[in-house]
């Protein structure tokens, strides 16, 4: 349904579109980092998905590159649905902020900080949401020891393992 | 009118010890730490169906200082567990701690870097009600036993 969208986007930023499709009906683009940012500007102002409805990030781990940061936005004036991906790689993952763009993506991102120690550049705030600030290392990415375990308490006796 | 005039002027003879812990027993004062979805039994358990006013202990407490009985009712998490502890140590003595449900207990199929694999490992725990959720007849067993327990405390030992 919005293939039109998918068209447009990659005849505004040719470089920019590595790949699309559309499966299930799911359209999806998949981005360089370089040109998120300025991307994600165009599909808010020119193409009108004013509302960004999740951020997340994905661990992909004997892959390379191995993060991926995936934005599904909406457009309420259109009906629109389109999916965008971004690849980033373990030595340097950071990524510009889309908080400029749509402030709502701002939680999101701290969450996506927080669980896969992924760095937005230019968020105002970056700081661990859910966890508590002593907590050590990235809990949701593929190397994170499964039994690992940080209590905040002495424990009156071990966890069992 | 009562049990007096049935009585007359009779003496009834008892141990303080006995008394005492069959006035604590059928006067509990809950503290419920409902975190999770096991809360929804524990209010069915607490409504007119199931009816815990019948063994004393219908009213409950939203302060620790206040309430004798800890019901830790869902899923505790490192990040709450330091709350936990507080509530715990804020209640006066004597106290009873029931855990409520798998995740209390065990931690439940929460096994995993953030949840506590079961709450006696940061207070202790007097009884443990199995379950995910558990029915509100095992909520009642486990009240049953809590009672039992506390007929069978001594008073004069030092905890």
């Amino acid at each position: 349904m919005s293939r039109e969208v998918l068209e447009k986007l990659k005849a505004r930023f040719p470089d920019a579109v590595m790949e699309t499709h559309s499966m299930f009906g799911n359209d999806t683009a998949m981005l360089k980092r370089e040109s998120l940012l300025e991307a994600m500007r165009f599909l808010k102002d020119e193409l009108k998905f004013e509302m960004m409805v999740d951020l997340c990030g994905v661990d992909h781990l004997p892959e390379i590159p191995r993060f991926e940061v995936v934005y599904h936005l909406k457009s309420m004036s259109r009906g629109y649905r389109v999916r965008i991906k971004v690849r980033l790689p373990e030595d340097d993952p950071v990524l510009d902020s889309v908080v400029p763009v749509w402030k709502g993506a701002n939680w999101y991102e701290r969450e996506c900080f927080e669980f896969y120690g992924i760095k937005f550049r230019g968020h105002p705030d970056l700081r661990p949401l859910l966890l508590y600030p002593e907590f050590q290392g990235y809990p949701l990415r593929k190397d994170y020891p499964h039994k690992q375990r940080q209590p905040r308490l002495p424990l009156l006796k071990p966890e069992r393992r | 009118m009562g049990l007096e005039t049935a009585l007359g002027d009779n003496w009834l003879t008892t141990k303080l010890e006995f008394f005492i812990n069959w006035a604590r027993k059928y006067s509990l004062f809950q503290y419920p730490f409902v975190t999770a979805c096991c809360g929804m039994e524990y209010m069915s358990t607490m409504c007119a169906h199931y009816d815990i006013a019948r063994f004393g202990a219908e009213f409950t407490r939203f302060t620790p200082r206040q309430s004798d009985l800890l019901l830790v009712v869902g899923t505790i998490n490192h990040k709450v567990a330091p709350v936990l502890r507080k509530v715990y140590e804020q209640m006066t003595e004597p106290k009873w701690v029931i855990s409520f449900g798998a995740c209390a207990s065990t931690g439940g199929f929460y096994d995993n870097y953030a949840v506590l694999q079961g709450i006696d490992k940061i207070i202790p725990v007097d009884v443990y009600i199995p379950g995910c959720p558990p029915r509100p007849e095992m909520v009642l067993d486990a009240f049953l036993k809590i009672q039992e327990k506390i007929q069978k405390t001594r008073l004069l030992e030092s905890k």
